[in-house]
């Protein structure tokens, strides 16, 4: 009974949370929202018997991603004073269509038939995915560094003030 | 007697037991004592700690420090908490009331979340969870969110001004941080908190890897934004950094929560360095691996403040370069180096004392080269000099 | 009691949907980016419990989930500085306003 009780309060916490985000008028509002919507969804890896999940999503999505969210809203801060329209024109066709999709993915969801088994997790999952990563996986896990570095090179060659501009401008 | 500790919960889990609670029921009564336990140990050595910290402030810059109420002043704090409790509240104009209100409740919470992992003793460990050294990492983000928040939702430049510089700061300085915790995790071949301090029995890892221990120690010296490292509340430039508008107890949150963070770095490098709860007797006597574990975190707050009051303040470039041209490269060719030599020294079946040595030649190795090589680069920008300023005078006087 | 895997799949479907209607219906290029991530979040949450509810001895649905958050964390790196240089240049972050191509 009590996992039961903390899903359906992990999962109305986060859903709420996950609604501001994209109706809040305040841009910055919706992502300190999005921050709580992160913590529930790393309560929900913790539900699944996933820490380590659980705790690298809240170091990468709320240490690194939100953090650089809520700078780059500073920085853009014109376009957050409230009487600005945050919504476009078809934000209700929007509306319709992820209606409709919720519908379609949830009628799939019931009326598939899962090959679900009983397991228990193993003992020292984090040895078992230190493990996986630097075997089965290894070319993956390089590619993604080799990403990862390109988006370190490439963000700072676009974020970087030109030289010519900032002259230009003065 | 000797195991004081789960004597008295296990007295309490029949007690519980008795007045007819569930077993589930009795448990989550016994850790939610145990965690409001902590927290109150916590806010009580907070009490103590700032009546040491400005007594010592004062002995080392040859002043008194508190002398008036009580004796050596001892009950200074408990004043100012009277005083602070009394404070008004005050909300600038135009500020983010939410936001404004949530940031230092955040800022405590982060602090005190660590708390929920730590071994404090053999047998009295919170969350024993195996992604201790991660989670510790991890519940610091919601520090730096605190920070951001409080300096936005003030509606104050000089806040604002604070809250990005520190966030630009721990964020840079999180990363020799963490690449210097993984040196503890390798040879303990574990991230669970217990684990690494098991490993370290014999010879605490401040032996085996002393050059981890201070870059952990520079980096969460900023990390705390203390000085030397205090530019995010330089007074003669942003007043107070990013709690420049708050007052009462809101502000009492955030030097509360600085605080007891100073103290938790220095809880931390009790468990990563200086062999957690370990000492004389602390196996057969759990109480007495509480004693050690809150006393030699002491001693390293000590020494925390002895550095940040002998030292003055860095400049912004300075603390970047001190960042990215040194501690960042040092650490992470020391987690290789160190790497590389555990595993060759795993084949080799050597003895753990020549084990030790050769880890500590290594690591004290490495640090003289990094220090030869950092002193012999030239700086790469010029200080600028400007001529000195025309001294001002009364209006009427000055000569064509 | 424990929960059903359809539960979870439910909540994921959701999170999906709310994450497309804040890309279809922001008006800010930084609000359109946080749909994407609560997009991403979603497929995450699937990912672990498929693993959980169906091959829990490996590890191969906490692998993939941590190759997404390597890719977010890519993705926002480079959009951010994207929508900072457009910021920079257009001064506008709304996507309506950024057409250059269409003049």
């Amino acid at each position: 009974m009590v996992p039961v009780i903390v899903f359906a309060a992990v999962s109305i916490v986060t859903l709420g949370a996950a609604v501001a985000v994209v109706t809040n008028k305040n841009i910055l509002h919706s992502a300190f929202y999005l921050v709580l919507a992160f913590v529930g969804i790393a309560s929900i890896y913790v539900l699944l018997e996933a820490p380590f999940i659980a705790v690298v999503q809240v170091l990468v999505y709320i240490g690194a991603i939100a953090i650089l969210i809520v700078f780059a809203i500073m920085l853009t801060r014109r376009i957050m004073s409230k009487d600005i329209e945050q919504r476009n024109a078809q934000w209700i066709w929007s509306a319709l269509g992820a209606l409709i999709l919720f519908g379609v993915l949830g009628w799939i969801v019931y009326s598939a038939n899962w090959p679900v088994v009983q397991g228990a997790v193993p003992d020292d999952p984090i040895a078992l995915l230190g493990q996986e990563l630097l075997t089965t996986y290894v070319v993956p896990f390089e590619i993604a560094s080799v990403l990862l570095l390109a988006a370190l090179v490439g963000s700072i060659v676009i974020g970087r003030e030109r030289e010519q501009d900032s002259r230009s401008a003065e | 007697m000797a195991d004081l500790i789960n004597v008295i919960e296990n007295w309490l889990k029949n007690l519980l037991l008795g007045w007819g609670a569930g077993e589930p029921l009795a448990l989550f009564i016994l850790q939610a004592l145990g965690s409001v336990l902590v927290i109150i140990i916590c806010f009580l050595i907070v009490i103590a700690l700032i009546w040491v910290e400005r007594k010592l402030a004062g002995r080392i810059q040859d002043r008194f420090g508190p002398n008036r109420a009580g004796p050596y002043g001892i009950f200074q704090s408990f004043a100012d908490i009277i005083k602070i409790f009394t404070k008004e509240y005050i909300t600038p104009k135009g500020a983010d009331k939410g936001l404004f209100n949530i940031a230092p409740v955040l800022a405590m919470a982060s602090v005190l979340a660590i708390w929920a992992v730590f071994p404090i003793a053999v047998n009295v460990i919170g969350a024993d969870v195996n992604v201790g050294v991660l989670y510790i990492v991890a519940v610091g983000a919601f520090g730096i969110l605190a920070i951001l928040m409080a300096g936005w939702s003030s509606n104050n430049r000089y806040a604002l001004l604070g809250a990005s510089r520190s966030v630009a700061m721990l964020i840079s300085y999180e990363i020799p941080m963490v690449v210097s915790l993984l040196v503890p995790v390798l040879l303990a071949h574990s991230m669970k908190l217990s684990t690494i301090i098991e490993a370290q029995q014999p010879w605490w890892y401040l032996v085996v890897a002393p050059l981890s221990a201070l870059i952990f120690l520079i980096s969460s010296m900023a990390e705390i934004g203390k000085a030397p490292f205090d530019l995010l509340e330089a007074e003669s430039e942003l007043v107070a950094g990013y709690h420049t508008e708050y007052s009462g107890m809101k502000f009492g949150m955030f030097y509360v929560a600085e605080f007891l963070h100073q103290y938790t770095v220095g809880a931390l490098i009790t468990i990563f360095f200086l062999g957690g709860w370990a000492g004389p007797l602390a196996v057969q006597w759990p109480i007495l691996g509480v004693v050690y574990f809150y006393g030699k975190s002491f001693l390293v707050y000590l020494v925390i403040s002895w550095i940040r009051l002998s030292l003055p303040r860095i400049r912004i470039d300075e603390m970047l370069n001190l960042n990215w041209k040194f501690l960042i490269p040092v650490s992470f060719i020391n987690l290789v180096a160190v790497a590389i030599a555990d595993r060759i020294m795993m084949d080799l079946d050597l003895k753990q004392w020549m084990y030790v040595l050769v880890m500590f030649s290594l690591n004290i190795f490495i640090l003289l080269v990094s220090l030869y090589l950092s002193g012999k680069s030239k700086p790469t920008v010029e200080r600028e000099t400007f001529p000195p300023r025309p001294v001002a005078v009364p209006p009427g006087t000055e000569s064509k | 009691m424990s929960i059903p895997l359809n539960w979870y799949l439910v909540l994921a479907a959701a999170l999906f949907s709310i994450g497309i209607y804040g890309v279809l219906s922001r008006r800010n290029a930084i609000g359109i980016l946080m749909g994407i991530e609560l997009m991403l979040n979603a497929v995450n949450i699937n990912l672990v419990a498929f693993w959980r509810f169906m091959d829990p001895g490996r590890l191969t649905g906490q692998v993939f989930a941590l190759f997404v958050f390597t890719v977010a964390a890519a993705e926002v790196a480079v959009g951010l500085a994207l929508v900072i240089a457009i910021y920079r240049n257009r001064d506008t972050v709304v996507v309506e306003e950024i057409d250059l191509l269409k003049e």
